[in-house]
């Protein structure tokens, strides 16, 4: 009956792999290290063995890779610090990574003003990373404003997963 | 009673020698706009009919019987349309559908506005075989018709002319200035069309027309959290789609330049939001800003087309920027820690209409182009945003966010009499006619399944209309009117 587990293990890198390349978005993203250029190579990172706790997918699951937010807010409320904090910590025990974080806000609001807010979620984590000792040479931020929704319906429940800022992972040492 | 020959009454309905196939209209993928030798002046109006008398025919409920032009007031409330009637073009030789296909946008231009109706052809009694020859005007009242449109067609190889002229039916008169001739290419069929219905609008109405333009937007498909998008063109009505750009990369908010001929907008196409400038002939392209780390978003051109203002985001924080584009200078135009964006100028280029959450909200607010701190506009209830100077200069377009709905508003450039125009779950981003006087926007629908559509309503809030388009679409913009 081990099957089953390495099964589910399976799925779930497959799954995080899907999220984990930088350039989800479109062909012309950037690479880790923000060098690839349009059409450019495309970064493949093992996410490794979750219970491995150097690995991309423990960083993912384990010490959680997003922080969520109010309506209209950056402001980071004491969960999401919580989580940064270990963010930072795995940052700084695992110096061979670099971080892309992306801020994302929920469609109720107009695109410019939706791709300045999740800049600024997006430059709030940022900050607290560097507040906990990551350098900042290791991060990039970047927005999406509402153009990349991971929940679809059209309620609360769907905008306050939506009202984000992940932190995604590229092997690299900065730039 | 009239000097002209005419059809006989009664004649009925007749079908039209043109075959219904479709025409080979213009390739999809064309490079360049075609050009268009156009506005010869070409015919002197008729001659006046003595017709005063005549207007009793049928005892048609139609105005305007003191002599006066037929005449549509636009900022009036409501408005009853003004019949028209505009029957198949005459073909001049070698016209074959394009005689019917123009009248037919020209009629659709028209009535698409919601200030005419049209009498439809089944309806005539008077058939139109001359361009030259005298006008039934009798028939034409007989079919409450209070303005009629004729005009004629000619084509050979690739070149085509077209002629009309617009008469006041119940004072039995061309409308002075309403005759004209166009000549141009097959592919630019189209726009001739629009142009014939332009003078016409305007002549009616005393504004400036809007039908010969384009509207450059972004095409969607794909499911809501995995959107593609890519941009594309289109006639003001959705006709003549090209696409400018696939959809390998977010691309948003495309812009046209004054003279129509470049397009800004915001791609991810290096990775991170860059505001990039298009040569729509050639599609060549190229990022405009590209400072490490930072964004840049929200472009949108001066009226002399030298200088562009957006927003420039560091550090988290946006703020408004302008660059030259010839000489590359940048400089910054707000310095808050606010969020700055959606700068729009206005038409005399000297000042800066802008959104801005420094009230801890966002609302609306004016600067001078050389920026500053700008002074509100917006006082209403709830969250203004995406500001748009008219081309007129009187008004300002913005998205008003309140109470859980989305609207397309107008308000005076000092935030007085403001007016909402729509309503719905999501509405954003207005963009005006060249003529000030119609407003296109986004509509989103809510939901998993929600899809953005293209939206027209005049300022007047009448009229309200969706473009129909391939596909999902968002994010329009009005071209100038083409020349």
């Amino acid at each position: 009956m081990t099957i089953a587990p390495k099964a589910l293990l399976l799925l779930a890198a497959l799954t995080l792999a899907a999220c984990q390349n930088p350039d989800r978005y479109g062909a012309g993203g950037a690479g880790a290290g923000g060098a690839g250029g349009a059409g450019g190579y495309i970064d493949s990172t093992g996410l490794g063995d979750p219970s491995d706790p150097r690995s991309i997918a423990y960083f993912n699951q384990t010490v959680g890779d997003r922080v969520l937010f109010a309506v209209d807010q950056s402001t980071l409320t004491a969960e999401a610090r919580s989580v940064l904090a270990g963010q930072a910590g795995w940052l700084n025990q695992n110096p061979g990574y670099t971080v892309l974080i992306e801020g994302h806000a929920d469609e109720q609001g107009t695109r410019d003003y939706n791709l300045s807010l999740g800049a600024r979620r997006a430059a709030a984590v940022q900050q607290f990373l560097v507040s906990q000792g990551v350098a900042g040479n290791r991060m990039k931020t970047i927005s999406y404003g509402k153009e990349r929704p991971i929940e679809v319906c059209s309620e609360e429940a769907c905008y306050a997963k939506n009202r984000r800022a992940v932190s995604v992972l590229a092997v690299g040492a900065g730039v | 009673m009239t000097a002209f020959p005419r059809t006989e009454l009664g004649k009925g309905p007749r079908i039209g020698p043109f075959s219904p196939d479709p025409l080979p209209l213009t390739g999809l993928m064309t490079k360049k706009k075609r050009s268009l030798r156009h506005m010869k002046p070409y015919f002197r109006f008729l001659t006046i009919v003595a017709a005063l008398g005549l207007a009793l025919v049928m005892g048609a409920p139609l105005r305007a019987q003191d002599g006066s032009p037929p005449r549509i007031v636009i900022d009036s409330g409501v408005i009853e349309p003004m019949p028209i009637a505009v029957p198949t073009f005459v073909d001049e030789g070698g016209a074959g559908d394009y005689a019917r296909e123009l009248s037919r946008v020209v009629a659709s231009d028209l009535v698409g506005t919601g200030f005419f109706r049209e009498i439809p052809e089944e309806a005539h009694i008077s058939r139109v075989t001359s361009f030259d020859g005298g006008v039934a005007f009798e028939d034409w009242k007989a079919v409450n018709s209070q303005v009629l449109i004729t005009g004629a067609v000619s084509a050979a190889g690739d070149r085509i002319t077209v002629k009309f002229r617009a008469y006041d039916v119940l004072n039995g008169r061309a409308i002075e200035g309403a005759a004209l001739q166009f000549a141009g290419t097959t592919a630019g069929w189209r726009r001739m069309a629009h142009k014939v219905a332009d003078v016409v609008y305007a002549k009616i109405t005393g504004e400036g027309g809007y039908f010969d333009s384009r509207v450059v937007f972004v095409a969607e498909s794909g499911p809501k959290n995995a959107r593609l998008k890519r941009l594309a063109v289109m006639d003001y009505d959705g006709a003549n789609v090209q696409y400018l750009t696939d959809s390998s990369t977010i691309v948003l908010a495309p812009r046209f330049s004054p003279t129509g001929d470049r397009i800004l907008y915001t791609s991810y196409e290096t990775g991170f939001p860059r505001i990039t400038l298009m040569d729509v002939g050639s599609l060549d392209r190229r990022t405009l800003e590209e400072q490490p780390g930072t964004m840049t978003f929200a472009p949108r051109f001066s009226p002399d087309g030298g200088t562009v203002v957006f927003s420039l985001e560091r550090g988290g924080n946006s703020d408004i920027y302008a660059l030259n584009i010839r000489s590359g200078q940048l400089s910054q135009l707000t310095n808050t820690p606010s969020i700055e964006t959606a700068p729009s100028f206005s038409p005399d280029g000297s000042q800066i209409v802008f959104e801005s959450d420094r009230s801890g909200a966002p609302q609306v607010y004016v600067m001078p182009a050389s920026g500053g701190e700008g002074q509100r506009i917006s006082g209403g209830e709830g969250r203004y945003g995406t500001p748009v100077w008219s081309p007129r200069g009187d008004l300002i377009a913005f998205t008003k966010q309140n109470a859980g709905r989305f609207h397309i508003g107008v308000m005076r450039t000092d935030g007085s009499e403001e007016r909402l125009l729509t309503a719905s779950f999501l509405d954003e981003g207005p963009t005006w006619a060249p003529n000030g006087r119609v407003i296109m926007f986004t509509r989103e629908t809510s939901g998993g399944g929600g899809q953005s559509s293209l939206w027209s309503v005049d300022i007047t809030g009448r009229n309200l209309k969706q473009i129909p388009t391939e596909g999902p679409a968002s994010d329009p913009a009005w071209s100038p009117l083409l020349p």
